[in-house]
């Protein structure tokens, strides 16, 4: 379980709070969504939760941490790093720029946690396997496109198995298959009981991927429950937050005056699945 | 005005991945172009072609009809140019105004010139409060409508965006799409890379769909996300936009964009 309890976090060098009393609860085995506007907080939530700010950048953090029961504030980074995996919102910051083929850029979480040669081996060849990127693997990772290493990078946590894990727009760059088994991934992980954070602004991904999703403006966290009654809300707009596409349609055809059951059978989401 | 031709183009990259094979593609001046396909499947590399960042390992690429081959990737930046898809490996200057200026002023514009052109294109991306920020403080989305910034301030006659919207929010993409109308209105092409089916079926009226390095399909949004394409979009692992798969499976025509799909749904009930 990761906590955050009335966390507020600002910047070195800034006066301005980035992050204003903040509580989040992620459980075991829970998926959560963070949706919000451009610059409301999002990545700054991650890189707190995950202990770089500010362990690794400095700045001035209030509040509670807790990971698995543990108090996390002031720890040192290597701490945190054992217990939750982070992926940053641009792959190229994240790919290590130490190795010659990607199947060696997957290897090297697992080896750096001191396991064996066959295990990291074997855990960097599933991780591959999982995306369908194992064709990648000679690969040198500074050749990869932009989509295919935002793919090496989410294998790289995945050969890790961390405790839990935190993503900042994990499938921003992804094709829509690729975006597809990197929810299916995710859905995996958070089964063995991680608590999975996820930043995203495409709300058809979370739609179908979250328990809970969160709500974030101005830093604070206005907003924080059920996927589906939270991607229906319709103050989302306002917090500069799209609703997916089968809300969208369902809205427009209201508008319009038409019979909503006019979609219905059109494979639109939640309706059809019910 | 820049016409924009690929013929019989290949790419080969030094460690011996093919990322192009046999590309032919016209792209008349003031057209605006969508180039989708999955991941690695050539997109990118097509477009470093256009403003001579890359060199085909086959074929020729034409401005105008005339091979550029001979030509200096400084002279055709002037006709081409490109905002990549990561911010961070374009962006080096210590202000964000001094960022957007860098590029008319390698242009040749007096300093005066660019200053002002800076300044315009930082208030058409939305940037203007932030134009003595320094860029790295800017989050990931506004490094991004930087790095556009940077490329309008060239008054370029051709303008390649390399997946415009990752990383923004719904206003954001609102914001890219007026900036992409003007530029069109003005005459000017435009060239985007993107997976974002939505964005590209509302806002392009060709689109190209590559797989494996070569075209597989190239149209209107209409002809490209019509159902007997469908199979060929699935070889690419891509899917048409909700809408258009709304549209088929009632049976109500070709519908790319929700706007068209509830028109049609309203037709239907009348």
């Amino acid at each position: 379980m990761l906590k955050l309890e009335t966390v507020s976090y600002r910047y070195a060098g800034y006066a301005t709070k980035v992050l204003r009393d903040v509580d989040l609860t992620l459980g075991d085995g829970e998926i959560v969504g963070v949706v919000g506007a451009n610059e409301a907080g999002k990545s700054t939530l991650c890189l707190v939760g995950a202990g770089l700010a500010p362990g690794s950048i400095g700045g001035g953090l209030e509040g509670r941490v807790t990971i698995d029961g543990v108090a996390m504030t002031g720890r040192p980074q290597h701490e945190f790093a054992t217990r939750v995996g982070i992926g940053f919102q641009n792959p190229a910051t994240q790919l290590s720029g130490v190795t010659g083929s990607v199947f060696e850029e997957v290897a090297l979480g697992p080896m750096n946690l001191g396991l064996p040669g066959r295990e990291t081996v074997a855990r960097a060849k599933a991780a591959l396997a999982t995306l369908d990127i194992s064709d990648l693997a000679e690969r040198e990772p500074r050749r990869l496109s932009g989509g295919q290493a935002q793919l090496v990078v989410i294998a790289s946590l995945l050969a890790m198995r961390p405790a839990h894990l935190i993503l900042d727009e994990p499938t921003a760059q992804l094709d829509p298959e690729g975006t597809r088994l990197v929810g299916v991934a995710l859905r995996e992980l958070a089964a063995s009981g991680a608590a999975l954070l996820v930043v995203e602004h495409k709300t058809d991904l979370l739609d179908g991927l979250c328990d809970r999703i969160a709500v974030i403006d101005a830093g604070r966290i206005v907003l924080d429950g059920a996927a589906g009654e939270v991607l229906e809300d319709p103050r989302l707009e306002a917090w500069g937050v799209e609703a997916p596409a089968r809300i969208r349609l369902d809205r427009a055809v209201a508008e319009r005056g038409l019979d909503p059951a006019i979609l219905t059978g059109t494979g639109l989401g939640a309706r059809d699945d019910a | 005005m820049t016409t924009l031709g690929l013929e019989g183009v290949g790419y080969v990259y030094p460690d011996g991945t093919r990322a192009l094979s046999d590309v032919d593609l016209t792209i008349a001046a003031g057209e605006l172009v969508a180039i989708i396909g999955q991941n690695g499947s050539g997109k990118s590399t097509l477009v470093r072609h256009l403003d001579g960042l890359l060199r085909p390992t086959e074929g020729r690429v034409l401005h105008d009809g005339a091979d550029i081959a001979g030509e200096r990737v400084a002279a055709l930046a002037a006709r081409v140019g490109i905002v990549f898809q990561n911010p961070d490996r374009q962006i080096f200057a210590g202000k964000v105004r001094s960022e957007v200026a860098f590029g008319p002023r390698i242009l040749g514009r007096p300093a005066a010139d660019a200053a002002a052109a800076a300044t315009r294109a930082l208030e058409v991306v939305g940037l203007g409060k932030l134009a003595d920020a320094n860029p790295y403080d800017l989050g990931y989305s506004q490094r991004k409508l930087l790095t556009l910034a940077s490329i309008l301030a060239m008054d370029t006659p051709v303008v390649v965006l390399d997946e415009p919207t990752t990383g923004q929010d719904a206003r954001g993409v609102a914001r890219i799409r007026r900036v992409i109308a003007d530029l069109s209105s003005a005459g000017r092409t435009v060239l985007t890379i993107s997976h974002d089916m939505r964005f590209v079926a509302e806002t392009f009226t060709r689109i190209v769909v590559m797989g494996s390095g070569r075209i597989l399909l190239d149209g209107s949004p209409a002809t490209v996300f019509a159902e007997p394409e469908w199979p060929t979009l699935a070889s690419t692992y891509l899917e048409p936009p909700l809408a258009a798969r709304v549209g088929a499976r009632l049976g109500i025509g070709v519908t790319p964009t929700e706007a068209g799909l509830v028109d049609a749904l309203a037709r239907l009930e009348s």
